[in-house]
């Protein structure tokens, strides 16, 4: 019964991740077969030592990583409370600001060139009402085009966090809180003594997933951007991508894929151990 | 804890919370950023390219027929939802055969096998491209629409597998063994009494799978070479790529593209909330 899931993730998922441990030993490039051959340390030496972007690739996807994770976050956080509370039309309002969860990194892109576009876009369309400068080319422009892309990345992410943590909010016993109403507790205490320690792992546990999927996030960057002006926007993975893609170094491409392995690798390790996940919750049960 | 008298500031904040502008204000502001991206695609869409109105108004179908039949969309569209029904179909076959085992049998290495299936969450596709490329190419199925549900199918099933098995768990194994010992073999009690009851995890994981299929952007990319075999997402950032200011042929496809994965989303909203996300994330 678990053959054909143990064939499929053994023949395409471990065999190719020793394929990229074995590749990043190999000189290994289309455009140039003759050159094939053992390499040694040399990609990994490359990378290290004589290829600035990789530096300024990692250091850019931690920007993108963090404050992507972070806005994300607080603002689904805030819609989950909203959406947590009894109104009218509640069901078609959680619907309609879900709505982007299904949407594509490449649509994400469509979309949101339409708005960005300085002539034929809301912004430009903005512009000619007086409510925006005129000529705003968010996007070349290399001190706006980390948060036009951040802004078009939060809406497309927003709804994970609000749909996860609106799922964990609905699971605290009703009796808590209205205990606490009882014992006069405002909208601040409650949150503070009773959701926030309620909340706590599947916040531990969404932020690290989520982390991990926007580190990997090619799809908006490559489209949206594609890394650029320049290489102002260039994540590990879209450097990696862009290896495969139109350098076809498969050999170097390998090595840096391991350090993208090493680096998720550690990082999801330490989070997990500083975040204490899975401890005890704050109110005793 | 630690309780507050209610003073001044509790009386203030009783009526904040009365007066619910608190939950109006930030709830139209969501909305609107919500919302707005999405209707200002449909301007575009449907309006003429010669209009600049923030509405589309007169209705026009032209940018729709340039990029059916002239921009390759309906061959994308077809190829799009060929690979999202393979992939529907494979993903839901295999989790129910594994979940099932997962669920029901104790066997050496279960734990193993149920870490080795999160860990592949961070063993990601994009880090996997290059051999993914070298592999297909060896099996023959670079330019070829299968490569492109064998790709989308593996990196679905770690999830969908433990997601199947939480379901399958729900279901008593006593009802089960009640109809073997009725004279059922395990798997005519599968079919006849667990089955039934597993439609919403059908449904759900086959929207999930459906989903990640259909917005599956560079393992189309890479692995499909010629336009007869695109998909949507491919089709689309080619358009973004050659467009000289056709926005509204862009609009179009975006709107093609975005139409079916919404109508999967209304379907399966009302799952996502109630505990399947608790299911995936208390496993």
């Amino acid at each position: 019964m678990l053959t054909p899931l143990v064939l499929l993730i053994l023949g395409f998922v471990a065999y190719p991740v020793l394929n990229v441990v074995y590749y990043s030993f190999q000189n290994y490039n289309v455009v140039e077969p003759f050159l094939n051959g053992f390499a040694g340390w040399s990609n990994y030496s490359t990378m290290l030592r004589h290829d600035p972007l990789f530096w300024t690739s990692l250091e850019f996807t931690a920007k993108w990583v963090f404050v992507e994770v972070f806005l994300q976050l607080i603002f689904g956080l805030a819609l989950a409370l909203i959406l947590n509370s009894a109104f009218r039309g509640r069901g078609l309002a959680r619907a309609l600001v879900f709505a982007p969860w299904a949407v594509s990194g490449v649509l994400t892109t469509t979309i949101w060139l339409l708005i960005y576009d300085p002539q034929a876009g809301l912004v430009g369309y903005l512009a000619n009402l007086g409510l925006a400068p005129h000529g705003l080319t968010l996007l070349a422009d290399t001190h706006t085009v980390f948060w036009a892309a951040i802004l078009a990345e939060l809406w497309r992410g927003l709804p994970f966090f609000a749909i996860i943590l609106l799922a964990d909010l609905q699971s605290i016993p009703a009796e808590l809180i209205e205990a606490a109403n009882c014992d006069g507790a405002n909208a601040w205490t409650r949150f503070r003594f009773i959701v926030a320690p309620h909340l706590r792992d599947a916040v531990i546990l969404s932020t690290l997933l989520r982390c991990v999927w926007e580190f990997n996030n090619v799809d908006l960057l490559y489209t949206l951007t594609n890394g650029g002006p320049g290489t102002e926007t260039t994540t590990l993975p879209l450097y990696i991508a862009r290896q495969a893609i139109t350098e076809h170094n498969f050999g170097y491409g390998s090595a840096l894929t391991m350090a993208g392995f090493v680096i998720l690798l550690i990082f999801s390790v330490a989070y997990l151990k500083f975040s204490k996940f899975g401890a005890s919750r704050g109110y005793a049960s | 804890m630690s309780v507050a008298p209610l003073g001044v500031s509790g009386q203030l904040a009783r009526r904040w919370e009365g007066s619910r502008l608190y939950l109006w204000v930030p709830l139209g502001l969501f909305l609107l950023f919500t919302l707005v991206p999405f209707y200002w695609m449909i301007v575009f869409a449907f309006r003429p390219d010669s209009s600049t109105h923030p509405y589309p108004w007169p209705v026009t179908l032209a940018n729709f027929r340039l990029v059916w039949n002239v921009l390759g969309f309906g061959v994308f569209f077809k190829n799009s939802v060929l690979v999202g029904v393979g992939t529907l179909v494979g993903v839901n076959v295999v989790s129910a055969l594994s979940g099932y085992a997962l669920a029901r049998f104790n066997f050496r290495g279960r734990s193993l096998l149920v870490v080795g299936l999160l860990c592949t969450q961070f063993v990601p596709g994009v880090m996997l491209l290059i051999p993914l490329f070298i592999i297909f190419r060896h099996l023959g199925l670079i330019d070829n629409l299968l490569a492109l549900v064998i790709g989308d199918t593996v990196f679905q099933l770690p999830l969908t597998t433990l997601l199947m098995s939480g379901f399958i768990r729900s279901v008593p194994a006593e009802l089960e063994e009640a109809a073997m010992v009725d004279g059922c073999s395990r798997l005519k009690a599968f079919r006849a009494v667990t089955l039934p009851l597993l439609r919403p995890a059908f449904v759900a994981i086959g929207s999930f799978a459906f989903v990640g299929s259909w917005n599956n952007f560079l393992f189309a990319l890479i692995f499909m070479n010629s336009q007869d075999h695109f998909t949507l997402p491919v089709g689309l950032d080619y358009t973004i790529g050659e467009f000289s200011v056709n926005f509204g042929a862009l609009a179009a496809g975006g709107v093609l593209a975005a139409v079916p994965v919404v109508l999967v989303f209304a379907l399966v909203q009302r799952y996502l909330v109630q505990g399947l996300t608790v299911g995936a994330i208390k496993g």
